[in-house]
C-alpha cells in the first residue's frame, strides 16, 4: 500500500491534470486521482474536499450541478474552520461587510474568485436548499460576486462564510474592496442622465420638424405652443442631464484652469439663454433643438468612454492583499482577531502559506519566507528564532511563531503607502490634449465673440447680441469635445481585446507622451513559476537518464518548497504514484523512495554531506540517487519570451532602466539585454524604487513602470503610467493605470506605438472639428445664423468626426494587427 | 387643427410613461448585471424531483 502523500492536504494546489498516470479523474472537480481509495460508487474523487462537496449536493437534492458543465466542481481547500473564520463573529467586522440588516434578515455581498461557469450560478442560487436559513442568493457573473440574504437569528455571518467555503466557493473577504462598492450609483446616474436626454431630445426634434419643413410658414399658435412645449421639455436636459459640464467647469474655474468644460458650458448657457429669449420675446423658433442634441451626443461620448472591467481592480494597496485575521496566541490558546486589532508586542501563528501581517520577530519554527511579491527577491528565505522577519512575506513550511515589532500600517513595506505619493491624488495627471486645447479655444472663442459684438454695436444692438451669443453657440465645442471620447474609447476597448487592460482613457494619453520605461526584474521580465533547469553532473559523468528525470519529478512534486515546484514543471515525463517514506526537511531538501529507489533531494549539505562552497549566482538543487551523488540541476530565472525584441525595439526610442528588489547575481545576462548604458539597479527597496522614478522624473523624463509585485506599488504610482503585468487576473495586482495580462508581454512595444497613432487621430479630428466652426463661424460674426444652419451645421459636425475617430482607431488597429488576436 | 395639442399631449404621455419605466429599470438595477440573467434563464426552475429520479434510477 502506498503512502498518503502530503499532498493530500492542498487538494486545490493542484497536480497539473496532464501530468497525472491515473485514467480517473474526480467527478466533482475533474483532477486527476492520486489513487481509487475515495470513492462512493462508481464515482471517484480526487480528495476528502471533492467528495463532501458531493456528498452535501447529494443530501440536498443537487446533483443537477454536474449537468450544466463538465467536471464543474472547485476543490475545496482543506480549512481549519474555526481557526480561519472567528473574526466573523466580531460585532466590527459583521458591521463592516454587512449591507443591510434589521435584526431578522441580514444582506451581504461576497467576491468569489471560483465563480468560472453557470453551475457554479446554478449552484449558489440554490443554497437555500443546502440551509433553509439562507432566503436568497443571487450571483453576478462577470463581477464574480453573489449577494446573499440569510435570517440572522438562524445561522450567523460566520456559518454562511463556512458554508460556501465548505462547498469550494470560499469568499475573498478584503476590507479595502468593500469600499470600492459605492461606485456603482455614479454608473447609474450617467444612464440616466442619457436616458432624459434622449428622451427630450427625441420629442424635441419632433416638434421642431414643423418649423423647419414648413418653410417658416408655419402657424403662429403652433409655433409659440412648441415653444414653450420645447423649454419644458429641455428643462431637466438643462437641470439633471448638463449639470457635471457645470460642476466641472465651476470646479476648473476655481483651480485656475480653463479645461473643456468651460467652453461647453459657455455655449449650453447661450443656447439656453438665447433659445428663452427667442421664443419668448422674438416669438421664433430658437435653438432648443440643438441644444438637446448637444447634451445627448456629449453624455454618449461620455458613456462610450467609460469602460470598465468589472473584475479588474486598478486601485487595490497592501490591505487586498493582506489578510483580514490573522492567528493571535493568548496564552494556552489561539484566537482569531481582525488584523486591524494587532498590536506591538502580540504573539502570531503563521501557517503554511499565510502571510505575516506586521514586521515581527520571529520566536518559534524555522521560517521559509518568500518575498518575491515583496522585495523581488527571487528565492524563499530562511529564517531563525530571533530573526526579523518583514510583513508581505509569505510562510513556505510548517507553522511559525512571531512577535509584532511594529504596527501594521509602519511596517517595512506598508510605510511606503505613508509616502507622499500615495497622499496626492492624481491631481494634474489628468491634464489632458483636449482640455490643453479647450484652454486655447475657449480663449480664441470669447475674443471671437467680443469682437464680432463690438464690431456691430455701434451700427445695431440687436445684431451686435445676436452677433455675440451666435458665436458662442456655434463654437461650443461639441466634435472637438467628442473627439477624444471617441478615440481612446474605441481604443480602450481594442487594447481590452488585446488583453490589456487601461484604468481610464486618460491613459492612452500619458503612454504616448513616455520617454523612459522602468522595468522590475522577478515577476516581470522573468516568469514567476517556469524555470529551465539544466543539470549538472559532478566528476563528467553521465547525466540524468529519463527514467531517472522521472524519478526526481515524481519526488519533488509531493514538496510545496518554490525550488521543488518549479522543478517539478521542469522535469519532463511522466510521474510515478509510488512514492513511500516521503520526508520533507525544511530548508535542508526532501528523501523518499520512488518504485523503489532512494532518492535525496536538496541542498548540497544535505544531499552530499559536505559544507556546500556558496553559489549565489542560481539556485543549485543536488539529487542523490540510492546514496550516490549524481550531480545537481541549476534553475534559472527563466526571461520572458520576446524580451530580447522589446528591449531591442524599445532601446532605441527610450531611455531604459531597471530596478530590482533582488541580487546582482543576473547583472550580466541582463546588461547584456539591456544594452551596456543602461541603468541596472539591485537591490533596491520599494522607497528606492520610488526615489528612482522620481529622480528620473525630475530630469524630464515622463516615465513608464512596469511591474508587478506589491514592492512595485511606489514607483507604479509615481510614475505617469504605471503597468502592472499579471498571469491571473483574478490574483492580486498592485494599484496602477494600466493591467498587462502576461502572455501579452511581447506586444507591448506595439500597445504604446498604437497608443502614439492615437494622439495622431485626436489631432486630425481637431482639425476636422475646426473646419466646421470656421463655417459657423462666418455666418455667427455676420449675425446670420438662423436655427435651421445650426441645427445641422452642429450635428453634422459631431457626427463626422465620430464617424472619423471611430474609423481611424478601427482602420489603425487592423493595420497593426490589434484586431484578430481578441 | 386643434386636435394637434390633444393628440401631441397624448404622445407625450405615452413618451413620459417609457422614460420612467427606463429610469425605473436603471434604479432597479437592471443594467448593473448584463450577463448573469441570459444564464439564469436557462436554468429549470424545478429540478429537484427530476435529478432525484435521476440518481435513484
Amino acid at each position: 500500500m502506498m503512502l498518503q502523500t502530503p499532498r493530500q492536504d492542498v487538494p486545490g494546489e493542484a497536480i497539473s491534470p496532464a501530468a497525472g498516470t491515473a485514467e480517473k479523474t474526480c467527478y466533482h472537480c475533474g483532477l486527476p486521482c492520486p489513487n481509487d481509495d475515495i470513492s462512493i460508487g462508481d464515482k471517484y474523487f480526487c480528495c476528502r474536499g471533492c467528495r463532501m462537496v458531493y456528498e452535501i449536493l447529494k443530501a440536498s437534492d443537487l446533483c443537477q450541478y454536474y449537468q450544466f458543465s463538465e467536471k464543474p466542481g472547485v476543490s475545496p481547500k482543506e480549512f481549519n474552520a474555526a481557526a480561519r473564520f472567528g473574526y466573523l463573529d466580531e460585532e466590527s467586522a459583521r458591521t463592516q461587510l454587512l449591507e443591510f440588516r434589521d435584526g431578522k434578515t441580514a444582506k451581504v455581498t461576497f467576491l468569489i474568485p471560483e465563480i468560472h461557469c453557470s453551475s457554479c450560478i446554478w449552484l449558489l442560487e440554490k443554497l437555500y436548499q443546502i440551509n433553509p436559513a439562507i432566503l436568497s442568493s443571487r450571483v453576478n457573473f462577470l463581477r464574480k460576486e453573489v449577494s446573499i440574504t440569510y435570517a440572522e437569528e438562524k445561522i450567523s455571518l460566520r456559518q454562511v462564510v463556512e458554508l460556501l467555503a465548505s462547498l469550494g466557493y470560499e469568499p475573498q473577504i478584503s476590507l479595502a474592496d468593500i469600499h470600492a462598492r459605492a461606485k456603482k450609483d455614479s454608473d447609474r446616474s450617467l444612464y440616466l442622465k442619457i436616458g432624459v436626454a434622449g428622451f427630450a431630445f427625441g420629442n424635441i426634434m419632433l416638434l421642431s420638424f414643423p418649423e423647419y419643413l414648413s418653410g417658416g410658414r408655419l402657424e403662429p399658435q403652433f409655433k409659440t405652443f412648441f415653444g414653450y412645449l420645447n423649454i419644458l421639455l429641455a428643462l431637466p436636459v438643462l437641470l439633471y442631464s448638463s449639470s457635471d459640464y457645470f460642476k466641472s467647469a465651476l470646479a476648473g474655474l476655481r483651480h485656475r484652469t480653463i479645461n473643456i468644460d468651460v467652453p461647453i458650458a459657455l455655449g449650453i448657457t447661450a443656447l439656453f439663454g438665447r433659445s428663452l429669449y427667442e421664443i419668448f420675446h422674438a416669438g421664433e423658433a430658437g435653438y432648443i433643438d440643438s441644444f438637446v442634441a448637444l447634451v445627448f451626443l456629449l453624455l454618449l461620448g461620455k458613456l462610450f468612454q467609460k469602460k470598465t472591467y468589472d473584475r479588474l481592480s486598478f486601485e487595490r494597496d497592501y490591505k487586498s492583499y493582506f489578510p483580514v485575521s490573522i492567528t493571535r496566541k493568548n496564552g494556552a490558546g489561539e484566537e482569531s482577531i481582525p488584523l486591524s486589532q494587532l498590536k506591538v508586542g502580540d504573539r502570531i501563528l503563521v501557517r503554511n502559506q499565510e502571510i505575516i501581517p506586521a514586521d515581527a520577530v520571529l520566536i518559534n519554527g524555522t521560517g521559509w519566507i518568500d518575498y518575491s511579491f515583496v522585495t523581488g527577491e527571487a528565492e524563499p528565505v530562511e529564517k531563525h528564532s530571533g530573526d526579523l522577519l518583514y510583513a508581505g512575506g509569505r510562510q513556505a513550511g510548517s507553522a511559525i511563531e512571531a512577535e509584532a515589532v511594529k504596527e501594521v500600517s509602519q511596517s517595512y513595506l506598508t510605510q511606503l503607502w505613508n509616502n507622499e505619493a500615495f497622499t496626492k491624488h492624481g491631481q494634474g495627471r489628468m491634464a489632458g490634449l483636449v482640455n490643453a486645447a479647450g484652454k486655447y479655444f475657449t480663449l480664441a472663442v470669447i475674443a471671437i465673440a467680443l469682437a464680432a459684438g463690438l464690431y456691430w454695436l455701434p451700427r445695431d444692438l440687436n445684431l451686435a447680441l445676436n452677433a455675440f451669443t451666435a458665436v458662442l453657440i456655434i463654437a461650443c465645442p461639441c466634435a472637438l469635445a467628442l473627439s477624444a471620447p471617441f478615440t481612446l474609447g474605441n481604443s480602450l476597448r481594442i487594447l481590452g481585446r488585446n488583453q490589456f487592460y487601461l484604468k481610464n482613457s486618460a491613459v492612452i494619453e500619458s503612454l504616448a507622451k513616455i520617454t523612459a520605461i522602468v522595468f522590475d526584474k522577478t515577476g516581470t521580465l522573468t516568469k514567476s513559476h517556469a524555470a529551465a533547469a539544466k543539470f549538472i553532473s559532478l566528476n563528467g559523468k553521465a547525466g540524468l537518464s529519463p527514467p531517472e528525470q522521472r524519478l526526481a519529478k515524481s519526488l519533488v512534486r509531493h514538496s510545496t518548497h518554490p525550488l521543488s515546484r518549479r522543478l517539478a514543471l521542469a522535469l519532463p515525463g511522466e510521474i510515478y504514484d509510488n512514492v513511500a517514506q516521503f520526508r520533507e526537511i525544511p530548508g535542508q531538501g526532501i528523501e523518499g523512495t520512488v518504485e523503489g529507489n532512494y532518492l535525496k533531494i536538496g541542498s548540497a549539505q544535505f544531499v552530499a554531506g559536505e559544507s556546500a562552497a556558496a553559489a549565489p549566482t542560481a539556485a543549485h538543487v543536488y539529487i542523490a540517487l540510492n546514496g550516490r551523488l549524481k550531480g545537481y540541476f541549476q534553475l534559472e530565472n527563466r526571461y520572458r519570451p520576446g524580451l530580447t525584441e522589446i528591449l531591442a525595439q524599445s532601446r532605441k526610442a527610450y531611455r531604459l532602466a531597471l530596478v530590482s528588489g533582488d541580487n546582482e547575481s543576473e547583472k550580466a545576462p541582463l546588461q547584456n539585454l539591456f544594452g551596456a548604458d543602461t541603468e541596472l539597479r539591485f537591490r533596491q527597496s520599494p522607497q528606492d524604487k520610488l526615489e528612482f522614478v522620481k529622480t528620473l522624473q525630475s530630469r524630464g523624463q515622463r516615465v513608464l513602470m512596469i511591474g508587478d509585485g506589491l514592492n512595485d506599488a511606489g514607483a507604479l504610482k509615481q510614475s505617469n503610467v504605471g503597468i502592472s503585468i499579471s498571469e491571473d487576473l483574478n490574483a492580486f495586482s498592485p494599484a496602477c493605470d494600466a493591467i498587462l495580462e502576461a502572455r501579452q508581454f511581447p506586444r507591448l512595444f506595439q500597445f504604446i506605438r498604437f497608443a502614439r497613432a492615437n494622439i495622431k487621430i485626436i489631432l486630425a479630428s481637431f482639425a476636422i472639428s475646426f473646419l466646421y466652426n470656421l463655417v459657423g463661424f462666418s455666418f455667427a460674426v455676420q449675425g446670420t445664423l438662423s436655427p435651421l444652419i445650426s441645427a445641422i451645421l452642429m450635428p453634422l459636425s459631431s457626427v463626422s468626426v465620430i464617424v472619423f475617430a471611430t474609423g481611424a482607431t478601427y482602420l489603425t488597429a487592423q493595420r497593426m494587427g490589434l484586431l484578430g488576436a481578441g | 387643427m386643434s386636435v394637434m395639442f390633444i393628440l401631441i399631449g397624448a404622445s407625450l404621455i405615452v413618451a413620459i410613461g417609457f422614460l420612467i419605466a427606463f429610469l425605473w429599470a436603471v434604479k432597479n438595477g437592471q443594467y448593473d448585471d448584463k450577463y448573469t440573467p441570459s444564464v439564469r434563464m436557462l436554468i429549470d426552475d424545478s429540478t429537484a424531483d427530476s435529478s432525484k429520479s435521476q440518481d435513484n434510477s
